[in-house]
């Protein structure tokens, strides 16, 4: 079974729309997440309770979050923020990194990137993670992206690093070749679903001699199961 | 009234510098003329003194005219420049005694003597003749005594005075010259200095001119702040308009596609995902067009007036690098720099990152998966920057339009783009007075150059 304590994020945006809608998808892959509204909120939070990771918005009711980034750096709050601008790219690059933030995204983002640079961050500061996801045999540490079977460990691709990440937190679930193609090449026209086969052909060779295996299941997609 | 700008400097000086020329020359015209008159009464006075001592000593007797010649009478006419003297004494129209041909009949009486200046011997002499009435019986005898001298001590006289004049007035001009050069220059210093002071200003410093100016100059001063106040305020609306702009857009975009992307997880029918599939690369791609066309529209600005500092290459681009990594671990695609120590270069740093990133980004997108993505940075023969992927190159057919507006390669149909980032990487190049050369690979794959 899939033993892991989840990541636990702090979302600091006032469009709560947006909020609903990234928590959601974090929730989905199996994140905890807070979501404050303000600055004075998410300062509530972060007093209460530990964060692995920050996701900051930039222009916000109560202040701006470049003022936040220096309280909570002069704090010296090691915990990794980084920013959701909606800014153009040029104009707001310079600051933030300079106050602190870890990375920036511009809105709208790619979800799949999002998880990359937090993933980037959380190597930055820590080197990996404090959480593994391990099935059977099987350990996986999404940060540093090391996959250990048995005594062996193999450093994956990101794709395989996503795709496997997908399996292992939801073990004996099919996904159909459709979903995966979709989290894996972000929406790219150009990608066929066969594209699928070929990660899952080197995630089954990395996954030999342990206890878990990659089930092909005819006209509804691919499940992970330990045997 | 002449439409061509004149130089307020050259005008000042040259009124002054002219002022100047024609004072010294009235200068020396006056005290010529009046030295002339000065020295021609001196030698009149003279020479009437003479004369009247040559009548005094002139006596009538028995109707004949006796005289004795005075040797004061001429000794009084000895000079330095050794002046001859020439007289002339006619009793009637008759000459007594003297030189014949000085003067010439009829004499006539009169209250004074009469001067002249006559040629005689082939020299000019001035001559002084008086006419008098010698009383004797039966009737009056006229006497007219004439005395002559040549003018060479005069003409010395006034050509020394005349050099004195010239000199004076010559050292009274450049004195004159030179102070209208100062004053012209030191008058027009203020307005020089506040254009200097404006013009060293970076593009986008829109500060008052603080500078003290004179008094005259403070109209323009006022009227050239307030336009900066205005400018800056309506440059600082714009941006902010610009940046509030984006946020209302990009915001709501982020929304749709977040909620689009968690729907996607959720539904199983195919036509669903395939809609919102289309919606999110519609979202991707509208997106990065504004993204795009905000960088264009800040190349082309900055382009306009480049901001040059001291940079290193190899620095912004392992900044770039390391931002785009993720992105490119994404794909499985390994991104690289390589570089042989620092590469400095005298560039706008905004607008070298602007160019390398769309570089890149069109090197990631257009790359095979399990490929790389290479930046070199180069020092020699001048700095290029050169990023290679493995991907699917540029159409051959199509390179020369590439780097137009909006033209995208016949190749990218299925890649989401705005057809701006290689014309924001050309601009960028031209800016620097360098250009942007793509090419393909012989091993296959795009490399595009930039030649600063």
């Amino acid at each position: 079974m899939t033993r892991r304590k989840a990541m636990k994020y702090l979302l600091i945006e006032d469009n709560t729309e947006l909020a609903s809608a990234l928590c959601d998808r974090m929730r989905l892959d199996g994140h905890v997440i807070d979501h404050a509204a303000t600055l004075s909120e998410g300062a509530d939070y972060l007093h209460v309770g530990e964060y692995d990771l920050i996701l900051l918005d930039i222009m916000l009711p109560d202040g701006d979050g470049r003022r936040f980034l220096e309280r909570h750096r002069a704090q010296a709050n090691d915990t990794p923020v980084i920013v959701l601008t909606a800014r153009s790219e040029v104009s707001d690059r310079v600051g933030m990194l300079d106050l602190g933030a870890d990375d920036y995204l511009t809105k709208p983002y790619d979800h799949a990137e999002l998880q990359a640079r937090c993933r980037a961050a959380l190597r930055r500061r820590t080197g990996s993670a404090q959480t593994v996801i391990r099935v059977g045999s099987v350990a996986l540490d999404p940060v540093s992206s090391v996959l250990r079977v048995g005594e062996t460990d193999v450093t994956l691709r990101n794709r395989e690093l996503r795709l496997l990440e997908l399996f292992m937190n939801a073990p004996g679930q099919i996904f159909s070749k459709g979903k995966l193609v979709d989290r894996l090449f972000s929406y790219d026209a150009s990608v066929t679903e066969n594209a699928i086969e070929v990660y899952v052909g080197r995630l089954r060779k990395h996954l030999e001699g342990s206890n878990v295996t990659i089930t092909t299941h005819r006209g509804l997609g691919y499940r992970l199961d330990e045997c | 009234m002449s439409a061509e700008p004149r130089s307020l400097r050259r005008r000042l000086t040259l009124t002054l510098i002219g002022g100047a020329a024609v004072l010294a020359i009235l200068f020396y015209l006056v005290v010529r003329t009046y030295a002339q008159q000065i020295a021609q009464q001196s030698q009149d006075r003279i020479l009437e003194a003479s004369v009247t001592s040559v009548l005094d000593a002139a006596v009538v007797r028995e109707g004949q005219v006796e005289m004795d010649l005075p040797y004061a009478a001429f000794a009084m006419l000895d000079t330095s420049a050794d002046d001859r003297v020439f007289y002339a004494i006619h009793q009637g129209e008759a000459l007594l005694s003297g030189y014949r041909g000085l003067v010439s009949p009829p004499f006539a009486l009169s209250a004074a003597p009469s001067f002249d200046t006559v040629p005689f011997n082939g020299v000019d002499v001035r001559v002084a003749t008086w006419t008098h009435s010698l009383p004797a019986s039966p009737r009056p005898v006229l006497l007219s005594v004439s005395v002559a001298q040549t003018r060479d001590s005069l003409a010395g006289t006034l050509l020394a005075i005349s050099i004195n004049a010239a000199v004076f007035g010559g050292a009274f001009f450049l004195l004159a010259a030179g102070m209208a050069l100062w004053t012209s220059a030191s008058t027009l210093r203020p307005l020089g200095l506040i254009a200097e002071s404006v013009a060293r200003r970076g593009p986008s410093d829109l500060r008052p001119v603080t500078r003290a100016v004179p008094s005259e100059l403070s109209p323009l001063v006022t009227s050239l702040n307030s336009l900066m106040t205005r400018l800056s305020q309506s440059l600082s609306q714009s941006e902010t308009f610009i940046a509030e702009a984006a946020h209302r857009v990009r915001t709501p975009l982020a929304t749709v596609r977040s909620h689009a992307e968690v729907t996607l997880m959720r539904v199983d029918k195919d036509e669903n995902r395939q809609a919102l599939r289309s919606m999110i690369r519609a979202i991707d791609e509208s997106s990065r067009a504004a993204g795009q066309l905000l960088d264009h529209a800040m190349v082309t600005f900055r382009g306009d007036q480049l901001e040059r500092q001291d940079i290193d290459l190899v620095t912004i681009c392992s900044e770039i690098v390391e931002r785009l990594t993720p992105v490119a671990e994404m794909m499985d695609l390994d991104l690289t720099l390589v570089s042989d120590g620092p590469v400095p270069s005298k560039a706008d740093p905004i607008l070298i990152q602007n160019a390398v990133r769309n570089l890149v980004d069109n090197a990631l997108k257009y790359s095979d998966p399990d490929s790389a993505v290479q930046i070199a940075v180069t020092a020699t023969p001048a700095p290029t920057i050169t990023v290679r992927d493995q991907g699917i190159g540029f159409p051959e057919a199509e390179m020369a339009l590439l780097s137009q507006r909006f033209q995208r390669g016949g190749n990218a149909k299925d890649t989401v783009g705005s057809g701006l980032g290689l014309t924001i990487a050309n601009d960028v190049a031209e800016a620097h007075g360098g250009r942007l050369e793509l090419k393909n690979l012989e091993t296959g794959g795009a490399c595009a150059i930039l030649h600063l």
